[in-house]
């Protein structure tokens, strides 16, 4: 029995308390069960969705048919099933801030956001935050039960003390920040018993609950708990709904920690490492910053003109323009119905694009440029930061080191983050040069395919010691530098080399070259100087 | 729309409750911004806050103004001779992140136009929270144009229309209140300032709060109705308390010395203006006013120097030093230990 399964049947059997899911992966089994046993509707919004279809505004066809305003209540307040989020990676982050508000104030319906993101695109972390369930539906099996009796056993369902002090322990365990989790947790081992077919939550059930909602969210690997004297395990078959039978709670704690760990997919491990490499972040926090400060075009008022060559009807604006001459439109024209609208009234919208600057810095943070002058380079990157605070620029920090680049933090416009990971970048082994072009040309095309402008900034001595598949082989290396290098050209990005090295004619300024980059290098450039050079570099690209 | 949470049934989030009482207690505060991690209980604080104040005299029209100030009224209300007088309760209005200017501000009233092509104008948001709350969650994510807006209306508590041939200005007279995580956008230093006080919200570590929270969330959920009516005793006391408090704030003294004192606190932490230097006056002595103090003691100083001065400190983007431990340190300086 798989757990997508068993959250399905949960989340069909409590849909107010659990408050939907964020589902990974082909979803069509999923939802068709979900359907199937809960018998409620489902609502498809897509992330292109107009902002007053949600809310709810003037119903503009139903108006100028009647000639009188139509109010329309918005989906936010007329749905009362599923509402289907179809690529919420895309689901922009207002939007997704209006849904969340709805749901705060005790909307009828229940979220099941679609991620069908890839890499690091993410649903709004805003949602992941408020449904009950973050799963995997790849390899979804239906299961074929009745929660009908489970349903009218639901509201009768107790929960014993030492249960809910378990589930806070494990939650707290788990570097959980947030209460929602531990609320929904409960809630979910009601249901468990429910469907069970008992009125009193054993420990299977919170097993479960942990499992099923505490676990996705760990921010840090539970402790092992302190090694204890053998206890005798008087709980064997605790008598449920007698107090004396009960578990302690500190031991109840200790296994659903171990049931949680059990559950933990492989791999988290290492994305847990990566969380913690980014103190105080949630798993995925750069989700939501990713794309927080993305305007691809707010609307910027709107104009007479005619709807043509792809601009966009204000229809709202029309009537409004249309408004004051019914009176004596109708008054020429008796004959026509409903409001009167003339060419003349016609608006177009007008889009401001205000694109936004993200500064990617790719830091070599080798042995060589270790020994040379990282400290510098932290100072000249530091000098940048607070000046892409002032512009309010997104950073993105890549470093590449040992056989391997990475993203230490994604795109985003907190300053505070981006010192933490610059102050937390190690240091030490070898130059994988191409690599760390490669990750950056990522970065900037991601920022780019997102409407902003991306500017990298090198910081290296260009000494590639480490070939793109890994090995240690430096004139294989250096020309998989300069492909990465060229490729980068190519693409068309702005880019910055600072060298690091203490020659003007090293590798670094061949790869400048090569990437066709400004060229800086750093023994003669004081830390205002980068900053300068950089500033020019960003107000060029704007 | 479902029952609100209940104020007096949050468990874990003191400063944040604090904050906001004092800011129900005297709104010239100014406002509030909780900063601090999803999940931590302040939008439901805020929103609680709505059920918990008291109720206001107010006029007939759109913008409920104040029938004793008639500074402070709509043209409409300056001009009428006499009002016809309602009992509203102090508004708590929400601001989703995509509101646009027109529902902020206010439009062409689309109703009269259509019907009787005439020129109306529908008030918007800013209408609405005249003499209450503007609440904006995530704030930080907040549209720098709207932003712009709510600033100007903060500061001149007016809101002016020019606008498809409508020309309106009306009293808003609004408590900012904002929340949001810092990690995901900062707020721009501007906007920063327009709050009277901040406060950091954190989770709370210990499994006993967690599981109280939990515990009363869970029964809220099951049984909005019976919960509510467990807390009811305790709201109708700490709503009296507001308004006793609002009643005594003018009376409550603050003696020569704590004004000196405040002013060192200020200079000493080189806050920005004097914004900060009042709010810091102006949060102690409703701090004393709520807890039925004659005059402001060193003591309500020391406790509101935090959430008055924290986001006020000149900041190097880069200083590592939380501002809290800044101010503790400050306020350790200059009282003595």
């Amino acid at each position: 029995m798989s757990e997508a399964a068993l959250a399905c049947a949960l989340l069909a059997l409590d849909p107010e308390g659990l408050k939907g899911a964020i589902v990974k992966g082909p979803a069509d089994g999923f939802l068709a069960s979900l359907r199937h046993l809960s018998q409620r509707k489902t609502h498809r919004i897509p992330p292109h969705i107009g902002m007053d279809r949600l809310t709810g505004s003037i119903d503009v066809a139903a108006t100028l048919k009647s000639g009188a305003p139509v109010h329309d209540r918005g989906l936010l307040a007329e749905s009362d099933g599923f509402l289907l989020l179809t690529s919420a990676e895309r689901l922009s982050p207002d939007k997704a801030a209006l849904i969340a508000a709805a749901m705060d104030h005790g909307a009828a319906f229940t979220v099941i956001a679609h991620d069908e993101g890839i890499d690091d695109e993410r649903a709004p972390l805003i949602l992941a935050e408020r449904v009950a369930f973050l799963l995997d539906v790849s390899r979804f099996e239906p299961l074929d039960i009745d929660i009908a009796a489970a349903r009218a056993l639901l509201p009768r369902v107790e929960i014993a003390d030492a249960i809910t002090e378990g589930l806070c322990q494990t939650a707290l365990a788990l570097g959980l920040s947030s209460i929602r989790p531990a609320v929904m947790a409960l809630r979910a081992a009601r249901a468990a018993a429910a469907l069970d077919g008992r009125v009193q939550v054993d420990e299977d059930d919170a097993r479960l609950a942990a499992s099923l909602i505490l676990a996705p969210r760990a921010v840090t690997y539970p402790a092992p708990p302190e090694e204890e004297p053998d206890q005798p395990a008087p709980q064997d078959a605790p008598d449920p709904g007698e107090e004396d039978g009960s578990p302690i709670p500190q031991e109840l704690a200790d296994r659903l920690r171990e049931a949680v760990k059990a559950s933990l997919p492989p791999g988290l491990l290492a994305a847990l490492e990566k969380n913690l490499r980014q103190p105080g972040s949630k798993a995925g926090a750069g989700a939501v910053s990713q794309k927080a400060g993305l305007r691809r075009g707010r609307p910027a008022g709107t104009r007479q003109g005619e709807p043509k060559n792809g601009a966009r009807l204000a229809l709202i604006d029309t009537l409004r323009a249309a408004a004051p001459w019914q009176p004596l439109r109708r008054r020429s024209n008796p004959i026509r119905k409903g409001v009167q609208v003339e060419k003349a009234d016609f608006r177009i919208r007008r889009f401001k694009e205000k694109r936004e600057t993200t500064a990617i810095f790719a830091v070599d943070a080798s042995g060589s440029a270790a020994l040379h002058r990282m400290a510098e380079a932290k100072g000249a990157i530091e000098l940048l930061l607070a000046d892409c605070y002032v512009r309010r620029d997104r950073t993105a920090l890549i470093a590449f080191r040992g056989k391997q680049a990475e993203v230490l933090l994604p795109p985003t416009r907190s300053l505070q983050r981006a010192k933490k990971s610059l102050a937390d970048l190690p240091g030490g082994g070898g130059t994988p040069l191409a690599a760390g072009i490669e990750q950056s040309m990522l970065v900037a095309d991601q920022v780019r395919r997102s409407g902003g402008i991306p500017l990298v900034v090198f910081l290296t001595d260009g000494k590639a010691n480490i070939a793109r598949d890994g090995t240690a082989d430096r004139a294989v290396a250096l020309r998989d530098a300069e492909a990465a290098a060229k490729a980068l050209r190519l693409a068309g990005f702005r880019t910055l080399m600072i060298d690091l090295s203490d020659t003007r004619t090293g590798p670094a300024a061949k790869l400048a070259e090569a990437m066709g980059a400004d060229y800086l290098p750093l023994p003669h450039a004081d830390a205002s100087r980068i900053s300068a050079s950089v500033n020019a570099a960003m107000k060029a690209g704007a | 729309m479902s029952l609100r949470y209940p104020f007096s049934a949050i468990a874990g989030q003191d400063e944040l409750l604090q904050a906001l009482l004092l800011t129900a207690v005297d709104p010239l505060i100014g406002g509030l911004l909780a900063f601090g991690d999803r999940g931590t209980g302040k939008s439901t604080a805020v929103r609680a806050l709505a059920a918990l104040l008291p109720e206001i005299r107010a006029t007939s029209c759109a913008y409920h103004c104040d029938p004793d100030s008639t500074s402070a009224q709509c043209d409409a209300c300056r001009k009428a001779a006499t009002h016809k007088l309602r009992k509203i309760s102090i508004p708590v209005v929400d601001l989703p992140l995509g509101a646009t200017e027109d529902r902020v501000l206010g439009s062409l009233n689309l109703e009269r136009a259509l019907s009787h092509g005439e020129k109306s104008f529908e008030p918007g948001l800013l209408a609405q929270a005249n003499r209450g709350y503007l609440y904006v969650d995530e704030v930080n994510l907040l549209e720098d144009h709207i932003v712009d807006l709510l600033l100007d209306v903060a500061a001149s508590g007016e809101n002016v229309v020019e606008r498809e041939g409508l020309s309106v200005r009306h009293p808003a007279r609004i408590v900012l209140v904002g929340s949001g995580n810092p990690e995901e956008g900062e707020l721009r230093p501007q906007l920063l300032d327009r709050f009277g006080l901040s406060v950091e919200v954190r989770t709370p570590t210990e499994v006993k709060t967690w599981v109280e929270i939990v515990k009363r969330r869970d029964a809220f959920e099951r049984d909005p109705e019976g919960f509510t009516a467990l807390w009811e005793k305790q709201e109708d006391q700490t709503r009296r308390r507001i308004v006793k408090a609002r009643k005594h704030l003018n009376e409550v003294e603050v003696p020569d010395f704590i004004l000196e004192r405040a002013a060192t606190l200020c200079i000493h932490l080189k806050t920005d203006g004097l914004r900060g230097q009042l709010t810091l006056m102006r949060a102690a002595r409703a701090l004393a006013a709520f807890e039925g103090a004659k005059h402001v003691t060193d003591d309500h100083l020391k406790r509101m120097a935090a959430p008055s001065l924290r986001h006020r400190l000149r900041r190097n983007p880069l200083d590592e030093t939380g501002s809290t431990t800044r101010i503790t340190r400050a306020v350790t300086e200059v009282f003595g230990a």
